[in-house]
């Protein structure tokens, strides 16, 4: 028999009243895989998180994890799950150390292991030097390192990182990024929510696109960016109208942002080249297209609030 | 969710949450035992040399007593309540809104459940911590009979319990951490005064006396008196009936508000 999903979800929804915040979506996560959910604010991506982890009962539909319903079993989910929320919940009363320690015992790991594994996560975090510190000297990205260290303590089968890097400065950013991809080549499936494409460019190997409660699109990065975008993005700015006209004309897929045209380049290098030979002094900036033009494209360019 | 899932859902795990909150206590074990051990020795200086000189003696259930002897009891009482009610309010709604503790801890195999049972057992261990301490220091005063003072101890847990469900019950209806001044001028400052914690209710008008008999700190109070004292109060089966069964029903109000509170 072959081992249940990591995650499966059928009509999964959540209600608040006449409001739904995740509205019948189904989605699947398959063992060692890393899947990103990306969205605006208000898409569904951390509501959706919570259902899966056994924070927020369901309101309709289905989810399984490793085969257990969440509303029946959420003890035996909880204990192979490792969650990294969205904001930090160290405890403030005790130091870097007996955080660890004292969130072991709520797993019932015995204490030489508790000891064992503690200082084993310290290490890889970068933290081993800061142990007896409080939490309150900690910078954001210690804070977060020591967050994932704790979601680590169980030796989760599936990982789930709720906006792991958002208000991280870029090195403090790319460490976890390290560490993500480090447990990810260790065979640990993870489930992760980012408003950064590059995030989920770097350590996803599928991502499902939510906007108002929905699932919007689903795939691997590169192959969602060649079926929506293409291969390159040409920016246009202070377009005359005969350029307008002409880029009409040709054909191409294009988008108007507040104050840049986006054209769309399926086949690279094409539109760039042609705009460039017939209109040489136009301003343009010629860029590969990227998972945040998929987002952009899909979800509207323009601010929602 | 069914009201007898909510009870089913309490493990043995809530002991995790309780140790925690000890395990903090004992972090700052030297300013957490200050309190309780000082108290007393103002109030004996307070009341046994300075407004005890005033009053003289008091009449409690036809017996002459010096007024520091009738009110230490009272402090002991007051404390139980102070401790316990003060732990799961202020100090639980810190750790559930500002610090994120339980959300936290309902990322492992506990419940909410477990948590605020946990924080319950947690309240009605520090009134007991506290109660201990105070008994001790009284009793180096000689102002406690033994061995009755001792059954303070398993009144300390029954009242402390039902201190600590009063407590989270308030947390649970709260909006912010400014609002538990309502319940504590209603119901906390009220029965610290009108509970025959500092002079016996039955000087009060009937009416008064009749309100007073309502208040758990009355019936606590009524027990612990006659434990230090040495005798037994004359409705004992009374007092104990009410604080088991005000316990019992408050822990359930309090489990069933403080998760309708936490899940969402």
């Amino acid at each position: 028999m072959r081992s249940p999903l990591p995650i499966e979800a059928t009509g999964l929804t959540k209600r608040y009243g006449a409001l739904a915040a995740v509205d019948a979506i189904d989605f699947r996560v398959a063992r060692g895989e890393c899947v990103g959910f990306l969205g605006p604010n208000g898409a569904g991506k951390t509501t959706t998180v919570r259902m899966v982890t056994c924070f927020t009962p369901i309101s309709g539909g289905m989810v399984r994890v490793f085969g257990y319903d969440v509303t029946r079993h959420p003890r035996e989910i909880k204990a192979r799950l490792g969650v990294c929320p969205q904001e930090d919940n160290l405890d403030p009363d005790f130091s870097v150390r007996r955080n660890l320690l004292v969130y072991a015992r709520y797993f019932g790991i015995p204490s030489a292991q508790a000891r064992a594994r503690t200082d084993r996560l310290l290490e890889m975090m970068q933290l081993t030097e800061k142990a007896d510190s409080p939490i309150e000297a900690l910078s954001g990205g210690m804070k977060r390192r020591l967050v994932i260290a704790r979601a680590l303590l169980n030796e989760p089968e599936l990982l789930v990182l709720d906006e792991p890097t958002t208000g991280l400065d870029p090195q403090a950013r790319h460490m976890i990024w390290q560490r993500i991809r480090q447990l990810r080549a260790a065979g640990t499936t993870i489930l992760l929510t980012t408003h950064y494409m590059e995030e989920a460019s770097q350590l996803c190997n599928r991502v499902i696109l939510m906007d108002e409660a929905r699932i919007l699109l689903e795939g691997t990065p590169d192959a969602l960016i060649a079926e929506e975008i293409g291969r390159e993005v040409v920016e246009l700015w202070d377009i005359p109208e005969e350029v307008r006209r002409f880029v009409q004309a040709s054909g191409w897929i294009t988008e108007q942002g507040e104050e840049r045209l986006f054209v769309y380049d399926r086949t690279g290098g094409e539109v760039g080249v042609r705009i460039g030979r017939r209109f040489p002094h136009q301003s343009r900036l010629i860029r590969n297209a990227t998972l945040e033009d998929v987002f952009l494209h899909r979800a509207g360019r323009s601010l929602r609030e | 969710m069914q009201w007898q899932q909510v009870f089913a859902n309490v493990s043995p795990s809530a002991w995790r949450v309780w140790q925690r909150d000890l395990d903090v206590f004992l972090t700052t074990w030297k300013t957490n035992f200050l309190p309780p051990l000082l108290e007393p020795v103002l109030y004996v200086l307070a009341f046994g040399v300075g407004m005890g000189s005033l009053i003289g003696l008091v009449v409690y259930q036809g017996e002459e007593l010096p007024y520091l002897r009738f009110m230490i009891p009272g402090v002991i009482c007051v404390a139980i309540m102070f401790w316990a009610y003060f732990e799961t309010t202020y100090s639980s709604f810190v750790r559930m809104y500002y610090q994120r503790t339980f959300d936290a801890i309902i990322a492992t195999p506990l419940l909410v459940e477990d948590v605020i049972a946990g924080e319950w057992l947690w309240g009605g261990t520090k009134a007991v911590l506290t109660a201990t301490i105070m008994l001790g220091m009284m009793g180096l005063f000689g102002l406690v009979s033994w061995p009755s003072a001792l059954l303070v101890v398993p009144l300390a847990v029954v009242g402390g319990l039902l201190f600590s469900a009063l407590g989270l019950i308030c947390t649970a209806l709260v909006p912010k951490i400014d609002s538990f001044n309502v319940p504590a001028f209603l119901l906390i400052f009220p029965m610290f005064l009108f509970s025959g914690t500092f002079f016996p209710i039955d000087i009060l008008p009937r009416w008064a006396m009749g309100f007073a008999l309502t208040l758990p700190l009355t019936h606590v109070s009524y027990l612990v008196r006659g434990a230090c004292l040495g005798r037994t109060p004359p409705f004992w089966l009374a007092n104990v009936a009410y604080l088991l069964g005000a316990t019992l029903l408050t822990a359930a109000l309090a489990l069933i508000l403080m998760r309708r509170r936490l899940i969402k």
